[in-house]
């Protein structure tokens, strides 16, 4: 029995990011003889030197398109390879939930020897797709990627807009609850760029979380309901995106 | 503000270990099939390689060891007595030295995509798994075809239980070497040194009865030099495949203590996959910074 719609609850959050700072280390020992001799000195090993993120914090709730925004350097990326999971934070939290996967610089696990089928399914299982999955899809990753007979030709002979086509084709088509959108827009032409925009926000109209990283004004403002700026890694402002964007402007 | 179900989120980049292979094994497949694949692209040669190398690497120590050095007058039927070690070192050092360089060499998928990193040493070690496998294919049709050897469950169940040693040996190595290699590139220059001893730490150019007498006024050494699983795999490659084709007479038979042997070498093993597991956790939340 479908029970009757139940009362709207309050959305549960996706990402969760509770006063988390990250420190990056400058200089690390990159032999033993390097860390030995810091050891003698009574230097620090890893010095914890360059704080990237400063108590940062934030939640990012179901369904939501979150833009974060600032200038380079500022801690965005660092933030975004936070909640990947790539990186882990020195204080703080983050949590997530539901299968998160990122266009963080798609096309990271291709390889150059392999066909662009070959490819495709390990790219696809790399991104957490299992093999029935990738060959359901298959035929509609190619086709988003416009590449055609190409598919079977080895990667490295493609021009570079048809590696990165296909590259994004692969990473969009896989089924998950949170995107992660690391400024991997400013590839293709412009017909390409309009299609992956269209793709993004049909996911977003699906329900699927996306939190993107980009300095496409145009493209934000589409995309994304909320903006997060962030100064040299602390959070200056959280809210509508177009207030966001005036925020950014003044820096 | 919302009552928030914290037990349905995850902290994203950790796993579970190695224990995280089992739900990843598709991925695993593929990762494997790729180096597989990829291994003599652009040879022209191809898959010969694999067979290539190891024969030459038997013609010149039988040549050298057995030859010059006269001890294919001392070990009846001495080229199979080589060939079934050398077979089990070569699978030692090249799978160690595939998962040490496991983590950096796929620096682009670590820095960038999370995924359980317990996968690269695994896929490397299992790379170089099937790259030993033209070799046993080789050493079974020698020893059928040139010494008249006849497999038995016996020899079936040696080879299977030399196999799991040394693999599950590496992999507790290979999680470890791997894990510091990413930090220190040093490890990948101890690594070559292990790898030159284990090549003459076991008996494969000798017997162990020469090791026994060698040190008889010290027999600790003894006791050490066979609590290795590189060494009780060779021996058991030895009893699988050289042993049933020598006459009774010249068999060597088990080193007194072989079981207690067997027992140390399994307690080393389950040492090594436990701290190199415990090692790789630790060292693994700072990948994407170190590399």
């Amino acid at each position: 029995m479908p029970r009757t719609a139940s009362v709207p609850t309050q959305p549960q959050p996706r990402i969760i990011v509770e006063n988390v700072s990250k420190w990056f280390n400058k200089r690390s020992a990159r032999s033993m003889k390097d860390a030995f001799i810091a050891i003698i000195r009574r230097q620090p090993v890893r010095s914890k030197q360059f704080q990237a993120l400063k108590n940062v914090s934030f939640t990012i709730n179901e369904g939501e398109s979150v833009a974060v925004m600032g200038l380079n350097g500022s801690g965005k990326s660092t933030t975004l390879k936070l909640v990947s999971g790539v990186l882990e934070p020195d204080e703080g939290r983050v949590l997530t939930r539901g299968r998160v996967a990122g266009l963080i610089e798609v096309g990271a696990g291709f390889h150059p020897d392999l066909t662009g089928r070959e490819n495709v399914f390990l790219n696809a299982a790399i991104l957490g797709m299992s093999e029935k999955e990738t060959r359901a899809r298959f035929d509609e990753i190619v086709a988003f990627s416009e590449i055609g007979d190409f598919i079977d030709q080895e990667v490295k002979n493609y021009s570079s807009g048809m590696f990165m086509r296909l590259a994004f084709s692969v990473a969009i088509h896989v089924a998950l609850d949170v995107l992660l959108v690391d400024e991997v827009l400013a590839v293709g032409d412009a017909p390409f760029r309009a299609k992956c925009n269209a793709k993004l926000k049909e996911l977003a109209a699906q329900g699927v979380t996306m939190m993107v990283v980009s300095h496409s004004r145009g493209q934000i403002k589409q995309l994304c309901t909320r903006g997060i700026v962030i100064r040299k890694g602390e959070v200056v402002f959280d809210g509508p995106i177009l207030e966001a964007l005036d925020v950014l402007e003044k820096q | 503000m919302t009552q928030i179900d914290y037990s349905a989120f995850d902290t994203p980049g950790r796993g579970r270990g190695l224990l995280d292979l089992f739900r990843y094994r598709y991925l695993l497949r593929v990762l494997i099939g790729k180096s597989t694949s990829l291994r003599y692209r652009n040879s022209v040669l191809g898959w010969f390689w694999s067979y290539v190398r190891p024969t030459v690497q038997f013609l010149v120590y039988y040549a050298i060891v057995g030859g010059v050095l006269g001890i294919d007058r001392r070990i009846e039927s001495f080229p199979l007595y080589l060939f079934s070690g050398i077979v089990v070192v070569n699978l030692f050092n090249e799978a160690f030295a595939a998962a040490t360089r496991s983590i950096v060499g796929n620096k682009a998928l670590v820095r960038k995509i999370y995924l359980p990193r317990e996968l690269f040493p695994i896929s490397a070690i299992v790379g170089a798994f099937t790259h030993f496998l033209p070799q046993l294919a080789v050493l079974l049709i020698v020893s059928v075809f040139l010494f008249g050897w006849i497999p038995s469950m016996t020899t079936v169940a040696l080879t299977l239980g030399a196999l799991a040693l040394v693999l599950l040996f590496i992999m507790g190595i290979g999680l470890f070497f791997s894990a510091v290699n990413v930090r220190f590139r040093d490890a990948t220059n101890i690594v070559d040194i292990v790898r030159t001893i284990a090549t003459w730490s076991s008996p494969i150019l000798y017997t162990w009865i020469m090791v026994k007498e060698a040190t008889s006024s010290v027999p600790w050494i003894f006791h050490l030099y066979m609590c290795n699983p590189v060494t009780v795999a060779v021996e058991m490659f030895h009893h699988a495949f050289w042993e049933p084709v020598v006459a009774p007479e010249h068999r060597h038979g088990w080193p007194p203590e072989m079981g207690w042997y067997a027992v140390a070498s399994l307690g080393i093993i389950v040492f090594a996959i436990v701290v190199g597991q415990i090692v790789f956790r630790r060292c693994e939340r700072t990948f994407a910074q170190d590399l």
